[in-house]
């Protein structure tokens, strides 16, 4: 479990995170979501012993990063953002390395490199230079070398960055297969990413959290009203144009009309569908449902609010 | 001690999994060899002074350039981030790096043996404590440049700007004995005491004085000492 209290952090006159709190608890899958420089990177170093926080305090199972930085380390397996690897040399002399100072020799570290390279997929590349792999195989080398002494925490920045799509798939089930285990906390900018993965989203935004909770909480929080796009054929401008009066909970939008189809754009709250309603006055008013596509807020709507309102306040 | 041997261990891998230490040790064994074999045969002595006063003067360009990535790469590269969040203390991986460096000096110096077996075998009267001492001087002194190496390695993460901070630093500690003749007399004895000339000549000449020995040991520890402080002040930054 790791819990941070209003750990600040600045480089110079630049204050990177700015007092933020929030708990991640074991089997717990979080994504950590922002704009480029945001603070997400500055605040994983942070947790995982790399930098001193300025202010604040981090504690991962009782144990303080600062009293007891060795010993938290050891409890956790990271993949820094931009993957850095010894690429001279061979796959499993850089786990073995790797091990080695994890105290994993022997048959130990034979038990260890055996269950990552079944959990990564490196079965081909063992015995390769790192330089001569691919970047998806890089990737999974790093993460094999994050977990190579089985983390009950693991912390991945950015952990598909530079994937193509196949290996992201890949690279996402396995983090969802570990995360019934064990603590995940991945940072990414790419929202679709974090949505598919986790179970919880965390938005910093100028180095404050801005939003903490589920998808659907987000959403439920955040989501204004619903856009409902209808192509009808045979309507008359004016009958759509005073829907309103028939139709309280529905709003007239938008109209345009080509080639005999009538484009419209509706509006109406998120707890007042009235699409069954619409659906009775086409047919009683003739005309030919071609379209209805209701389209709600998503979590790239609320993510575009939040991180855009912050920069306002700059 | 046991994460002193693992970082050792694969930096030495590293060193001869790129052609980095074969180049280094060939180029090593050619130039002693050249200055060596050149005045060896006309002078007609059986010792090896030449070899011990040219071998300071390679190990002026080569340290820093054997040392140079050692941490800078680290930096460079990124993977000091993944080194920094493993539960390593700084002092073992400074340590596991200033001996691989130190190894390889070693090496390069054990590949001079060769002139000393060409002088068993042609020679007379060999004084074989005078051997003995100058190569203890000479490891020494190795060791030396190696922590002032290490040193500028840590400062940048550009290897270049190591290698000549390494460079600058080596040449201030070695030319101070030869700028005495400019100092104020009351400094004099201070100057001469940090150069590492002076140390060196006194145990080439076979006198191995502990005043000398504690003076490399001393270097090496501050500079080490230095690297590590380096690390740890950037992760507060």
């Amino acid at each position: 479990m790791i819990k941070v209290t209003k750990l600040s952090k600045n480089y110079g006159s630049v204050e990177a995170v700015q007092s933020i709190s929030f708990d991640l608890k074991d089997g717990e899958i979080v994504g950590f979501l922002g704009a480029n420089g945001a603070g997400k990177t500055t605040t994983l170093k942070m947790i995982t012993g790399y930098l001193v926080p300025s202010e604040g305090s981090i504690k991962v199972n009782d144990m303080d990063i600062i009293d007891d930085t060795h010993e938290i380390q050891k409890q956790i397996g990271y993949l820094p953002e931009l993957n850095p690897l010894y690429t001279e040399m061979r796959v499993y002399e850089y786990l073995e390395f790797l091990a080695g100072i994890r105290k994993i020799t022997g048959k130990f570290f034979k038990e260890a490199l055996a269950r990552v390279v079944e959990q990564c997929g490196l079965k081909g590349v063992v015995h390769k230079n790192i330089s001569d792999c691919s970047k998806g195989y890089k990737q999974r080398i790093g993460l094999a070398a994050a977990m190579i002494h089985d983390p009950k925490i693991l912390i991945l920045d950015e952990p598909v960055t530079g994937l193509d799509p196949n290996q992201i798939v890949e690279i996402r089930k396995l983090i969802k297969s570990l995360g019934k285990e064990k603590l995940v906390f991945m940072s990414s900018h790419i929202l679709q990413e974090i949505q598919a993965t986790v179970d919880r989203i965390i938005i910093i935004n100028n180095g404050k959290i801005v939003a903490n909770g589920t998808s659907d909480e987000l959403m439920g929080d955040f989501m204004g009203n619903v856009l409902l796009n209808m192509e009808l054929k045979g309507a008359s401008i004016e009958s759509i144009e005073h829907i309103q009066a028939k139709l309280p909970s529905v709003k007239y939008i938008s109209l345009n009309e080509s080639k005999g189809i009538q484009s419209v754009q509706f509006e109406y709250g998120k707890n007042k569908d009235p699409r069954e309603e619409l659906f009775k006055y086409a047919v009683k008013n003739k005309w030919s449902i071609l379209k209805m596509n209701p389209r709600t807020t998503n979590l790239e709507d609320i993510f575009r609010d939040l991180t855009m309102e912050g920069n306002k306040d700059v | 001690m046991f994460n002193i041997r693992i970082v050792l261990g694969r930096e030495i891998q590293s060193f001869f999994n790129s052609p980095m230490a074969y180049i280094f040790l060939v180029i090593f064994a050619i130039v002693s060899g050249y200055f060596f074999t050149n005045t060896f045969f006309l002078f007609g002595q059986s010792d090896l002074r030449v070899l011990f006063d040219m071998i300071p003067l390679v190990y002026l360009f080569f340290i820093p350039a054997v040392s140079m990535g050692l941490i800078a790469r680290e930096n460079n590269i990124g993977t000091m981030e993944t080194i920094s969040t493993m539960p390593l203390n700084t002092y073992e991986f400074v340590i596991g790096k200033f001996l691989a460096g130190f190894c390889l000096i070693m090496l390069g110096l054990l590949a001079t043996s060769i002139h000393f077996i060409t002088l068993v075998s042609v020679g007379t009267n060999i004084d074989y404590g005078a051997i003995f001492s100058g190569y203890l001087g000479l490891a020494l002194m190795g060791a030396t440049f190696t922590s002032i190496g290490i040193y500028a390695s840590s400062v940048t993460e550009n290897q270049v700007v190591a290698f000549i901070v390494g460079v600058f630093i080596v040449l201030v500690f070695y030319m101070l004995d030869k700028t005495l003749v400019f100092a104020p007399q009351s400094i004099v004895g201070i100057i001469q005491f940090l150069a590492v000339d002076y140390h060196l000549s006194n145990i080439s000449r076979g006198v191995i004085d502990s005043r000398n020995i504690i003076y490399f040991l001393s270097m090496i520890g501050f500079f080490i000492y230095l690297t590590i402080q380096t690390l740890e002040v950037r992760r507060w930054k």
